[in-house]
This record gives structure tokens, C-alpha cells and sequence, in this order.
């Protein structure tokens, strides 16, 4: 960003020993197996993997080929497969018919089955049913941190979001104590720990657990990051379903980075070659404009391609050793930058282009004027229109989640049939999330919303009371959004270029909720006079505090706080906290199962055919 | 110090061997040792006895009894036997006295009399009756060998892991071998037997007569045989009483000796100390006990009564009615020392010490002998390791006592080997005394190890004494202190005349929250001895979730355990759980069980989506959960089933079960879905082409594409597509045709729902800007500067935008106002700026 930290900024601890941790633990796992062998990697595997142990390093530890565990036949000769997977039953299924295959063949070769983070019960349950459990030898890779940039951890784990919101499966859980657990064995324990929602309490009790029955190990270390706070992604839906500005977020939105790379198509690179890029603190351009709203961002790289350009210009009046300086020392770094700028301004004007064509500008207002809850008969008609259009499912959906939580109304429609049968399953799950809240019988329709569901809904208007309807949360967005005053009163026009507050991250028109609540919350040191709020938030059970002496915490960690969301965090939050660590002197580090926008969100809770 | 030799007995030039009494011993025993059969453990371990073991009546009085006593001969268990007759008694490695009945079954006893368990030696064995049985201890732990009466042999290397081996036939052996023993060699267990002059070896495989090198001539029979304690060594005894000793692998001969007596020798043992070259055995017959080597004489003591060998590690123990002694060999260090006019310098600083005391000078004269010799430092070391292998305090102390007397004397001495023999010394003493009743010795206890050492007091119930050592020897908290409380815990347990709760408590005030201490492993035992409650009691104080389940499960506890393995939100855990309650219960009962677990029910739903379909939908179904069973189905309408009339069929199971959900909504989409799929059979066989598996929308698109305008509005009109969405559809589908006489047509069959601007704006897309601009015009005034824009109409968008006066349209204009061409205009934008603001 243009404004650097505050001098006082306290310095990040070193994330990279988690990186050489996974490593050396994978490098003994493959020792176990010795011998060439080939290795199979689950697709979801493979960009962490390559950000852990690159090719070489795999070939040095006598892999011989890699492949991707899909559903075919494998054509590896090698006397010992080695699978790393995840622990899923559809990839047991897999293994089981490839040692099945063999048996048939009257083959015998050594198996063994990698599993990341963590193996289930179920899994090896699974091989037995498949009678193949004596055959293989299971293990686990217990990576479940990696660090994607000095201050984003993440546990590349986007299933947690479908598998706790939707289908109640706790069982990632455990994995998430366990990697706070490693993280205070390796930083020293944390004195001050706040989180709000169920998934966040379960964590933090069972992350006790552990740290209780290895106690000693940590005793007496001194903290290295003063705070942490747990979120649940359902407390703050809205935020995570919003469309993104700031650039990495809208570079998130259009091209999807994945496990802190992205894929530059030939739009962007303006050659006939996808471009795989790395992008994080290392990369000097995009580190100053990660975290600026996009309407900064143009003006920003003109800047400094003008820059650039100067100092191009100043070897004309160089003599011979100025310029043999110049080529030998700046020359290399120049051309790196002038690489990467070219690169982000291909993406900006590819991200131009696409968002025009959609009227990006619309849908921004749309939103914003469901933020703040007026216009409301605009905005649904906005968003029937978009139905209509049938430009994309998952957008619409985005934008009835939306309307719903936002205005705590049932907005049904009946894309169905419109869609495909299993877009009525996908209906279940949103309300099941609490996505799509519905009234609570009794409730007289207000205006709002007896007009949206005659706009909408062209049958069936009738309500439904079906089971999962007392399940369902209500939101009570617009009271939350009052109490903690998350659209700011602008007077004129909201400078961008200069932010007042975490609003920026939405051009100035919504304060992300999980970021005012962490906010608040370290202002106050606990959860006090936040009552009202964590009633609204139906959280009443779930927002706790635990402080322990800070006699040995430097005032340096105290100003350190991991924030860790539970179900993903989108990159608007965190260009937000960024935001707020700035101003108020803190780093704010970042722990998330996964890296997440709204797109993902609403995939991740479609049925699709498989 | 002259006396102190006089129990030294020499052998041949360089050895001298030494008996001292341990023990008189405490029993007040009735019987002569030779009618019984007795067993004692090695390592200083319990006598066994069995009295009368040879009645046959049935007579209660006359029965057999079995006694266990300490070393000392304190009384450990009696108890009578009723079992079948006893031919051998034997102690394994753990301590557990093995009888071995004639029948081959072998009862296994504990150290207090307590019945552990049994086995049998197999059917040939109780078919043929056991003729004789050797206890033997490998590396694998302890094996049994038998004798049957048919001259066969059975053995077993390891009576905990119970594999039976028959040894292969003796070619010609029609009576009983004279003397046989079990060998241990290469890890692998063989019989060595003599049959009149010959000697066979019986391996898994073969038998083979083998020879002992340089054997004396005219042997016609063995009479005793012989295997050290480390099986390296073998002694033969003769008819002629002649001993030959040797390697057991009988490939060299050690020495030999003749004694003279005819008599077979009652017992023969192998006396040695490890690392020591000499070799002796001890042979004993009824009043004599001889110790031969490698030396023209022998020692030879009278017995005074009848009396038992012990094989030790490093001696005999012989032990008799009365007293109980020990036999070995005096080790170096203190022959050094004690040895007559010795001159070796732990000797002299013995010595010097002992002046020193006197207060005499001669102290300083001996301590300058050794130190113009520099052997001080080797005078310490002898000394505090003779101190080790004496067996008096008395003695130990003045040793010590010289050798810190020696340590003054030197810089740099490392006081490690000094310390720990007090404290090993210190540990000694107290195992070794009368109440106790462990004599080990030094180099029996080294060989052992303390935490053995703590398992066998813990096993004699001495957990006081444990502890102390435990503490004195500052042992981690796991494997000392917190280790031997829940071996106590676990003998609490089984005192049944104390109730659940006292005892729960006891044990809980006692352990606290000790670490390295399991509670369930207590709870186990207390499961074991039939209390379950007083387990589940236990198992309260058990911190570890994963510890307290497989328990509970085991005492089919399995609700209790499921609700403790969801506490502990270990999903692996209450996985496990789930699947013993699925075998458990019957499946009503086991889906009310999950029933009332939300938690254990979607984690057993997930597996089920996955593995085990039918289950899921019966979770449902008994739930009475229509709505999800609805969607069930119609995840199987497209997941499952590959036939129309199947997915049809599978919507309508759907849409039922959505009514019944009262979820009318869900219904009908369904029951339109079912509509849509036959609708898409027909136009698949009427038209041709991919329809099924296609949304309505795109449905109705392909027929547009497909110029079936007729039927694509027909179907939208049967599906009630409302009117905006099929202009949106249909505008989109004409212009990717780019069908614009069609488009036209369409635009002008009656008024656009959806407005005119998405046409302008779908044609500028396909890039057809005369046709946008048709439409242009016929956008409605809010829009219309816009489309004109779109079109590139910046003069009349200005004209418009004039018109409106409205400020926001101004300036989108002028922002479109692009270079020369558009100069005028935005010159006329300005004035009509500057004239509303005049005009204000």
C-alpha cells in the first residue's frame, strides 16, 4: 500500500519454518518407502505440494513419476505406488480399485497411502471394506499451515466450509486445534484469546485440550503474538458475499488465485502464453496496490510506470562505469519490476473489460444499497432482472443470499427448473447454512418482501414451513449493522485515495462486519458491552474470552494478533485488517481454512451433477 | 583383615571362589527338600515348593500343597493343588511359576498364589502323559521342553506367544534319555540328550549325534549334563566321574576333571562371573558339593543337609532347611584388594585409610607408594568396585570410604562412578534385606536394570519401597513414582471388601493428577476383576477422551461412550463408536441412538452419502424427514439412475415426499422437473438432438437455435416462463443466430417487457450497429441517452440529455466527448450547462 507501517510496527515472526517443518516431515515419509516409486497426488494436493516440495526435491527422495489420483485406470509400472491424499472416501474408492485391479492381474507391488492433514477412521474403514487394508500402509502428513505470504496462513482446506456450515461434520475440527497447537509450540503461547461461534469454540476448547495434556512444552516461553481471535464464518456472511474492490480481492473475484498464485490468461500477458505468477509480499508492485481500491489502482501503476521509465532514462547520460553500475546492479531489478508492472496493468485492463461488460458499476450500487437497506425496490428489481438474464447462477444466488440476510427476508425463486433440478437441493443448503433466511411462521410479510417473492417467485408464493424452516437462523443484519455502525456517514464525497476507515475495502459504503467485531473487541480487551451484538449474531453461547497474566508478553507481541476464520476469509478482509493494523499500530497475521470470495461460497454450497 | 580371606577357597593358581551365607532361612519347613518338587527364580527371585507331590491319594489332608516363599524364606502364597500331578515346577522371566502336569497342561501362577492362566502342550502330549519338563529362559522370554512318554520332545520358546514345536524322532530310543537339557543357540531352542555313550543334538529339523571333542575314553553313560547360564557353556558328568567341560556348541573342550565318584550327582551348575576366564561348575550329590575347573584340584564342602542350587548370572545360590548362600567366584577387584601381602594399589589405599583413621603417619607412606606409582586413580576405581561386589555394609563402607579418602588425593576425578555405586549400593541393601528377600548382587542387579528391579518389587506388592527408591534415585515422575502408584491403583482395585466409592477416592487422593498415570489402564483392571461400576467411577478422572471410549465400549457402555467420544470431539472416536453400536444395536435402535446425537448423525450421514446410500435414506425415512429424503431423491434422479423412467420415477418418490414436508414449493419444481424430463424425451424423438439433462432455459434457447420458435414459445408458455425472462432469452438466442429479420420481427410483436436498451445494447455486442440504432430510438427517455451513446450518437444523446436538463446525463455525455470530432458538442453541452445555471 502507498502508506507504509507505522515505524513501530512490530515485525512477523518467521512462517517459513512451517514450510521447512512440512517438507522434512514429507521427505521422511517418502524415505519409508525406500526405493524408486511413483507418486500420486490429489489434484487439491498439488499446488500446496509445489509450494512446500517442488519436483527436484521429490526426485531426490527417488520419486520416480507423478500422477494426479483421478477416477482412471493408472498406467504407473513402478513396484511402489505412494498416494498423498486427502482423507476422502472417494479416494480410498480409488485406491481400493487400483489394488483390486492388481490383485486380479496377480501383480504385487508396495502401497502406502500418504494422508493430508490427518487420516480418518472412516478411510481406514473403508480400505478394510474394500479388503485391502492389509495391503497398504497408511500415514500422515501433518501439514496443515502453509504459509502463503508473511502474514496468511492458510489450511488449503475449503471443504471445512461446506463440511461444518452445511453438513454439521465436525470433524475438521480436531485439525484446526492441532494447527493451533503447533503454532504455540513453535511461537509460544497466546496470553490473550477471544473468538466468536460455535466452530471457534469447539477449536479453542479442544486446542486447550492438547496444550493440557502436553503441558510443560510451552510453560514458560515467551509469547511471541499476543492475541488470537477465532471467527466463524456464519457470524459475517454479508461481508464474505460481497463483491470485492480492492485488487487482490477483484483479482481473486476474476481470475481466482489459487494457493497464492494466479494464472494469467493471454488477455493479460499479451503474448499467447498463460503466465503462473506468484503473488504475495515479494512481489513489490502488487504489494503496493494488494491492498488499494481498485479505482486507485490505474492511477497508481501510470505512476509508476512513469518512475520507471526514468530511471530507464537516466543511463543517457551516463559514462561507461555509471553504466556498467547501472547494468550490473539496477538493470536486473528495473526489468524484473518493469516485467511484473506490465503484467498488473494486463490485469487491470482485463479486469476493466470484464466488468464493464456486466455493468459492474449496477451491481456495485445494487449491493451498496442493500448494505444500507434503502432502495429496496430498486434493488430487487435489479436482482429479478439479473435472474432473467440468466447470466450466471451462481451470481444470482450470490445476490438473493444477499437480499435475503440483508433485509432478513425470504427471497425464493424458482430457478430450479430454470437451472436444473439439482439447484433445488442447492436451495436446501442455503437455507440450511442459514444463506437464505426465511420468516418465522407467524411473521406477517412486510411490503418488501411479499413484492419480492410476487417479482420472483412466479408460482408456488406460498411459504414453507417445511422442517428445516425453524432450523434456519434469522439475520438480524440490519440491527447489527445499526449498532456497530457499519455504514459510515459520509459527508460528500468518500476519498478512496486516502481511507478513514476499513470502509474503503467497499468504497466507502460498508465496514466489513468480522472486521468491526475484531475491532471492537481488542479495543475493549473482551467481549463487554458487546452483549446486544452477540445476541443479534446468535452467538450468545459462543463468544468467549480467556486472558492469562502478560507479565511476560512484550508490549512488541501484544501488538501482534492472529485472527483465525474458521470457513475462509475473503481478501477484502483482509486488505481491511490490514487497514486497521496501520492505523492503530498493530500486524494483524492471518489464519484461514481457506482463502475465500463469494463465488466460492455459493459453489461450495451448489449440488452439481457429478 | 587376616580373616577376611578365610572363606576364600583357591582353585588352580589364579582363581579363588567364596560362599557366604545370605540368609538363615525364615521358613520353618516340616519336609525334607528332597520331597518336594522345588523351583527358584533366578535374579534372587521366590523358591516355589510343592509338598507331597508324588500322593496319589485323593485325600484332602495329604494333598499336595504349593508354598512360595522369598529368598529369605518368608511365606509369599499357600495354596492347595487340586489340579492333576505336577511334574515340573519352573519360574519364567516374569516372575509367573509355570506347573507343568503330567497331562501337558501347564498352570500359570503368580508370585502371591494368584491362578493367571493355562495352556496345554498339545494333544501328543497328553495322549503319551509328560515324562519330564525343563523351564528354560531365551531371549524371546521363557520356553518349556517336555519329555513324553513315548521319548518324544515338545517344546515351546516362548510360553507368552504360544508356538508348539515337536522335535523330530531319536532314531532308536526305546527308554528315557539319562540326562537331557534345552540349549539356546542362534536364537533357536534345541535338545541336547544322552542316550547310553552317545549325545544327540535335536533341532527343528534333524537330529544328529554329535561328539564332544577330546572326551575320555570308556564313557558308557551320562549321567548329568550341564548348560551355563548364558548358554555358552556345557559340562558333561559320567558314569566313570569324569567331567568334561566345554563349549555348548561342543566344538572345543574348556577342560576336564576327574572326581573319582561314580554316584550321580544330585545337581550340576555352571559357576562363573561374566568376563571372567575361569570356568567351574559346582556339582553336588547329598553331603558333598564340589567346585571343578580347569584345575587338578577341587573345593569341596560338606553339606549339612540336603540342599538346591540356583544357576545365577554370576554364582551358585545353594540353599538348604536352614540357611541360603551364595557361591562365586571372587571377582577381581576384590582379589586385588583383599588378596594376602597384596601390593595392588586399591589394596594400599585401603590400607592408608585405615591409618588414617589411626591417625597414624603410615597413612601418608602408603598413599606416596601409590602415588609415585600414579595408580591413585586406579586405587579409587579398584576400590569403589570392590565395594560393589561385597556383600557386608560393613565391608562396602570402609571401601568407600578409601576410595573418597583416595579422591581427595586427585584433580580431576569424575565423581559419576563413585555416586552411582552408593546409590546402586544403597538400592541393594535394601532389596536384600530379610524382609525384602531379593539377594541380588552388582553385577545381577547391572544386568537386570533398576526399571526391572521396580517391576519386581511392584509385583511383591513393595510399593512403598518403590517409590522411596524411585525417589531417591530421582526417577522421572512416568517411568518411577507415577508408574508404581497405578500399579498400586491397580491392585486397590481388586480388594472387594472396600466399596466402589471409597476406593474410587482413595485412588484419586493418591494419583491425583500425577502425570504419565492412566486411569483407564486402572479402570481396565477394575473391569477385570468384575467391578464395573467402580471403572466407570474411574474413568471419570481420566483427562484423555481417547482413553476412557475403548473402555466403556468394552463394558458396553456404548451410550456412555458415544456421548464421552462427542465430548471429546474426536470425530475418529465417536466414528469408532458408532460402528460398534451399528453392529451392537439393531438398526431401529441404532438410529434412535443417533437420533438424539446431531453430531453423531451427520457425521454418519456423510459416510453413508458416500458408502452406504440405502442406510441414508432409511436415517431419513425413520426421521420422518421428508424434506431431505426429498432431496435424496432427486439426487438420485440425476446421480443414480440412467434411465428415464427411472429419474422420473425417482422425481415423483421426490415430489411426494416434499408434499408430506408440506414443502409445496419444492414440490412442484419437482413435479415441473418431471414434466420437463418427458417433454425433453419427446423432443429428443421428435426433433432430434441433446434436450435431456438441458435446464428449461436452455431447452427453450435450442429450440430458438434450432428455429423451433413455435415450440420454444409453446414450452415456455407451458412452464409459465415468466414474460421478462423469455424476452431475455429469446433476445440473447436471436442475436447469437444474429437472426436480426427475426429480432426485429419479435421486437415489434408487442411492447418489450424488458425495454428496448438490451437490444441496442445486444447488437453493439455482435457489433451491428445499424440494427442498434433501429432499436435506439425506441428506447424510453430515461434510457436513451445511454443507448445513443452506445450507438456513438454523441451529438443527439447531447441534444437529448439537453433536453432532459439533466445534470448526471450531461456529463456522462461530455465524459464520451472524445477529441475534435465532438468538439461542437461539447461546446453545446457547456452552454446548455452554463445556461441552467444562469437560469437558476
Amino acid at each position: 500500500m502507498a502508506f507504509p507501517h507505522r515505524p513501530d510496527a512490530p515485525e512477523l515472526p518467521d512462517f517459513s519454518m512451517l514450510k521447512r517443518l512440512a517438507r522434512d516431515q514429507l521427505i521422511y515419509l517418502l524415505e519409508q518407502l525406500p526405493g524408486k516409486k511413483d507418486l500420486f497426488i490429489e489434484a487439491d494436493l498439488m499446488s500446496p505440494l509445489d509450494r512446500i516440495a517442488n519436483v527436484s526435491i521429490l526426485k531426490q527422495h527417488e520419486v520416480d513419476k507423478l500422477y494426479k489420483v483421478e477416477n482412471k485406470p493408472a498406467l504407473s509400472s513402478s513396484e511402489q505406488l505412494c498416494f498423498l491424499v486427502r482423507p476422502r472416501i472417494k479416494n480410498m474408492r480409488y485406491i481400493a480399485s487400483l489394488v483390486n485391479a492388481d490383485k486380479l492381474a496377480g501383480r504385487t507391488r508396495k502401497y502406502k497411502v500418504i494422508f493430508s492433514p490427518q487420516k480418518f477412521y472412516a478411510c481406514e474403514m473403508v480400505l478394510e471394506e474394500e479388503g485391502i487394508y492389509g495391503d497398504v500402509s497408511c500415514d500422515e502428513w501433518a501439514f496443515s499451515l502453509l504459509p502463503l505470504d508473511v502474514d496468511l496462513l492458510s489450511m488449503e482446506l475449503p471443504e471445512f466450509f461446506r463440511d461444518y456450515f452445511l453438513e454439521g461434520d465436525q470433524r475438521w475440527i480436531n485439525t484446526v486445534a492441532q494447527a493451533l497447537h503447533l503454532l504455540s509450540t513453535l511461537y509460544g503461547p497466546f496470553p490473550n484469546c477471544y473468538g466468536i461461534g460455535r466452530c471457534a469454540k469447539m477449536a479453542y476448547e479442544l486446542w486447550r485440550n492438547l496444550e493440557e495434556e502436553e503441558d510443560g512444552e510451552t510453560k514458560g516461553r515467551r509469547p511471541e503474538i499476543g492475541h488470537i481471535f477465532l471467527l466463524d464464518r456464519d457470524v459475517d456472511f454479508v461481508t464474505a458475499l460481497c463483491s470485492q474492490v480492492v485488487y487482490e480481492g477483484l483479482v481473486d473475484d476474476t481470475f481466482r488465485i489459487k494457493c497464492g498464485s494466479v494464472d494469467f490468461g493471454p488477455e493479460v500477458t499479451s503474448s499467447d502464453k498463460s503466465l503462473k505468477v506468484l503473488l504475495n509480499a515479494e512481489d513489490k508492485v502488487f504489494n503496493e496496490i494488494r491492498n488499494e481500491h481498485f479505482s486507485n489502482v490505474f492511477g497508481f501503476l501510470s505512476q509508476k510506470a512513469r518512475n520507471l521509465q526514468a530511471q530507464y532514462d537516466r543511463r543517457r547520460g551516463m559514462d561507461i562505469k555509471q553504466m556498467k553500475n547501472f547494468v550490473s546492479q539496477e538493470l536486473k531489478g528495473l526489468k524484473q519490476e518493469h516485467r511484473l508492472l506490465s503484467l498488473h496493468i494486463g490485469a487491470c485492463e482485463s479486469i476493466m473489460k470484464k466488468k464493464t461488460k456486466q455493468d459492474f458499476q449496477e451491481l456495485i450500487k445494487t449491493e451498496h444499497a442493500l448494505l444500507e437497506g434503502f432502495n429496496i425496490r430498486e434493488s430487487t428489481s435489479y436482482i429479478e432482472e439479473h435472474i432473467d438474464q440468466q447470466v450466471s447462477p451462481i451470481e444470482s444466488l450470490r445476490l438473493m443470499c444477499l437480499l435475503s440476510i440483508t433485509e432478513n427476508g425470504d427471497a425464493r425463486c424458482s430457478l430450479d427448473t430454470h437451472y436444473g433440478p439439482e439447484h433445488l437441493l442447492t436451495f436446501s443448503n442455503l437455507r440450511r447454512a442459514g444463506l437464505l433466511t426465511e420468516q418465522a411462521p407467524g411473521d406477517t410479510l412486510t411490503a418488501v418482501e411479499s413484492k419480492v417473492s410476487k417479482l420472483v417467485t412466479d408460482k408456488a408464493a406460498g411459504k414453507i414451513t417445511d422442517a428445516f424452516s425453524s432450523l434456519a437462523k434469522r439475520s438480524n443484519f440490519r440491527a447489527i449493522s445499526k449498532k456497530l455502525n457499519l455504514i459510515p456517514r459520509v459527508d460528500g464525497e468518500y476519498d478512496l485515495k486516502v481511507p478513514r476507515d476499513m470502509a474503503y475495502v467497499f468504497s466507502g459504503a460498508y465496514v466489513p462486519l468480522s472486521c468491526r467485531i475484531i475491532e471492537q473487541v481488542l479495543e475493549r480487551r473482551s467481549w463487554q458491552g458487546l452483549d446486544e451484538v452477540v445476541r443479534l449474531l446468535n452467538c450468545s453461547d459462543f463468544a468467549f474470552t480467556d486472558m492469562t497474566k502478560e507479565d511476560k508478553a512484550s508490549s512488541e507481541s501484544l501488538r501482534l494478533i492472529l485472527v483465525v476464520f474458521l470457513g475462509g476469509c475473503t481478501f477484502s478482509e483482509i486488505s481491511a485488517l490490514r487497514f486497521l493494523g496501520r492505523e492503530k499500530g498493530y500486524r494483524f497475521i492471518f489464519l484461514t481454512t481457506a482463502v475465500t470470495n463469494s463465488a466460492r461460497l455459493m459453489e461450495a454450497m451448489s449440488e452439481v451433477k457429478a | 583383615m587376616d580373616c577376611y580371606t578365610a572363606n576364600w577357597n583357591p582353585l588352580g593358581d589364579s582363581a579363588f571362589y567364596r560362599k557366604y551365607e545370605l540368609y538363615s532361612m525364615d521358613w520353618d519347613l516340616k519336609e525334607e527338600l528332597r520331597d518336594c518338587l522345588v523351583a527358584a527364580a533366578p535374579y534372587g527371585g521366590p523358591i516355589a515348593l510343592l509338598r507331597n507331590p508324588w500322593r496319589k491319594e485323593k485325600a484332602a489332608s495329604v494333598r499336595p500343597v504349593l508354598d512360595i516363599y522369598s529368598a529369605s524364606g518368608m511365606p509369599l502364597a499357600s495354596l492347595l493343588w487340586k489340579s492333576g500331578p505336577v511334574v515340573s515346577l519352573g519360574w519364567s522371566a516374569e516372575e509367573e511359576l509355570l506347573c507343568v502336569q503330567e497331562d501337558g497342561a501347564v498352570l500359570v501362577y503368580g508370585l502371591h498364589g494368584d491362578f493367571r492362566r493355562h495352556f496345554s502342550m498339545g494333544n501328543e502330549v497328553l495322549q503319551n502323559r509328560v515324562l519330564d519338563a525343563r523351564i528354560f529362559h531365551t531371549e524371546f522370554g521363557s520356553g518349556v521342553a517336555i519329555l513324553t512318554g513315548a521319548h518324544r520332545f515338545t517344546l515351546s520358546a516362548n510360553v507368552g506367544d504360544l508356538k508348539l514345536r515337536r522335535m523330530p524322532e531319536v532314531p532308536g530310543l526305546q527308554s528315557a534319555p539319562s540326562c537331557w537339557t534345552a540349549l539356546c543357540q542362534d536364537r533357536v531352542a534345541h535338545i541336547l540328550l544322552a542316550v547310553g555313550p552317545d549325545l544327540y543334538l535335536l533341532d527343528h529339523a534333524a537330529c544328529s549325534a554329535v561328539t564332544p571333542p577330546g572326551l575320555a575314553p570308556g564313557v558308557s553313560s551320562f549321567l548329568q549334563m550341564a548348560v551355563s547360564f548364558t548358554y555358552r557353556h556345557l559340562a558333561l558328568f559320567t558314569d566313570t566321574g569324569y567331567i568334561w567341560m566345554g563349549t555348548a556348541s561342543l566344538k572345543e573342550k574348556l577342560c576336564e576333571f576327574n572326581c573319582n565318584i561314580r554316584a550321580p550327582p544330585k545337581q550340576m551348575v555352571w559357576c562363573s562371573r561374566p568376563r571372567s576366564k575361569e570356568r567351574a561348575v559346582v556339582v553336588a550329590w547329598e553331603r558333598r558339593l564340589m567346585v571343578v575347573g580347569d584345575a587338578s584340584e577341587s573345593i569341596q564342602f560338606v553339606l549339612d543337609e540336603d540342599s538346591y542350587l540356583v544357576p545365577e548370572l554370576d554364582g551358585v545360590r545353594i540353599f538348604s532347611r536352614s540357611t541360603h548362600e551364595f557361591l562365586h567366584e571372587v571377582p577381581a577387584a576384590s582379589e586385588e584388594i583383599f588378596k594376602i601381602a597384596s601390593m595392588a594399589p586399591g589394596a594400599l589405599l585401603l590400607e592408608a585409610q585405615k591409618e588414617y583413621e589411626k591417625e597414624s603417619q603410615k597413612a601418608d607412606e602408603y598413599l606416596r607408594e601409590i602415588q609415585e606409582l600414579g595408580q591413585l586413580t586406579q586405587a579409587v576405581q579398584q576400590c569403589i568396585e570392590a565395594a560393589g561386589h561385597e556383600h557386608q555394609p560393613d565391608m562396602q563402607k570402609s571401601l568407600l570410604r578409601a576410595a573418597s579418602f583416595g579422591k581427595c588425593f586427585l584433580d580431576r576425578f569424575p565423581p559419576n562412578s563413585f555416586v552411582h555405586m552408593c546409590q546402586d549400593l544403597r538400592v541393594l541393601n535394601a532389596v536384600r534385606d530379610y524382609h525384602i528377600g531379593i539377594p541380588l548382587t552388582y553385577s545381577q542387579y547391572k544386568q537386570l536394570t533398576i526399571q526391572v528391579l521396580l517391576d519386581r518389587l511392584v509385583l511383591r506388592r513393595l510399593y512403598p519401597l518403590a517409590i522411596q527408591i524411585c525417589e531417591y534415585l530421582r526417577l522421572p515422575e512416568v517411568q518411577g513414582v507415577s508408574r508404581i502408584l497405578a500399579h498400586w491403583a491397580c491392585y486397590k482395585v481388586q480388594q472387594k471388601d472396600v466399596s466402589d466409592e471409597d476406593v474410587a477416592r482413595a485412588i484419586n487422593q493418591k494419583l491425583g493428577d500425577t502425570p504419565g498415570v492412566s486411569y483407564s489402564d486402572i479402570a481396565a483392571r477394575a473391569y477385570g476383576c468384575g467391578r464395573t461400576e467402580l471403572a466407570i467411577k474411574l474413568l471419570e478422572y481420566e483427562p484423555r477422551s481417547g482413553e476412557q471410549v475403548p473402555l466403556l465400549l468394552k463394558m458396553k457402555r456404548s451410550k456412555l461412550a458415544l456421548s464421552k467420544a462427542i465430548e471429546s470431539g474426536d470425530t475418529d472416536l465417536v466414528f469408532t463408536v458408532l460402528l460398534h453400536l451399528k453392529n451392537e444395536l439393531n438398526r431401529g435402535d441404532f438410529f434412535m441412538t443417533l437420533r438424539n446425537q446431531p453430531m453423531a448423525l451427520s457425521l454418519y450421514r456423510q459416510f453413508c452419502k458416500h458408502q452406504e446410500l440405502e442406510t441414508l435414506k432409511d436415517l431419513y425415512n425413520q426421521d420422518d424427514n421428508h424434506q431431505e429424503l426429498g432431496s435424496f431423491h432427486i439426487r438420485a434422479s440425476y446421480a443414480a439412475e440412467e434411465r428415464i423412467e427411472g429419474r422420473v420415477a425417482a422425481l415423483q418418490t421426490a415430489a411426494d415426499a416434499f408434499y408430506k414436508a408440506k414443502n409445496e414449493f419444492a414440490a412442484k419444481a419437482t413435479e415441473d422437473q418431471m414434466r420437463l424430463l418427458r417433454l425433453q424425451r419427446r423432443l429428443e424423438d421428435e426433433l432430434g438432438g441433446q434436450f435431456l439433462d438441458l435446464s428449461l432455459h436452455d431447452t427453450v434457447t435450442t429450440l430458438i437455435l434450432g428455429g423451433h420458435n413455435k415450440r420454444a414459445e409453446q414450452l415456455a408458455r407451458d412452464f409459465r416462463v415468466p414474460d421478462k425472462r423469455l424476452w431475455w432469452l429469446k433476445l440473447t438466442a436471436l442475436a447469437d443466430l444474429e437472426d436480426w429479420e427475426e429480432l426485429e420481427k419479435f421486437s415489434k410483436s408487442k411492447k418489450s417487457p424488458i425495454g428496448y436498451l438490451p437490444f441496442v445494447e445486444i447488437c453493439m455486442k455482435q457489433h451491428n450497429k445499424y440494427e442498434a440504432k433501429k432499436y435506439a430510438s425506441r428506447v424510453g427517455p430515461e434510457q436513451k441517452v445511454k443507448a445513443l451513446l452506445l450507438v456513438g450518437d454523441v451529438a443527439q444523446a447531447a441534444d437529448v440529455a439537453i433536453e432532459h436538463r439533466n445534470e448526471a446525463e450531461l456529463s456522462l455525455v461530455l465524459s464520451h466527448c472524445t477529441g475534435a470530432t465532438d468538439g461542437a458538442t461539447a461546446d453545446k453541452i457547456q452552454r446548455a450547462r452554463a445556461q441552467a445555471q444562469k437560469n437558476q
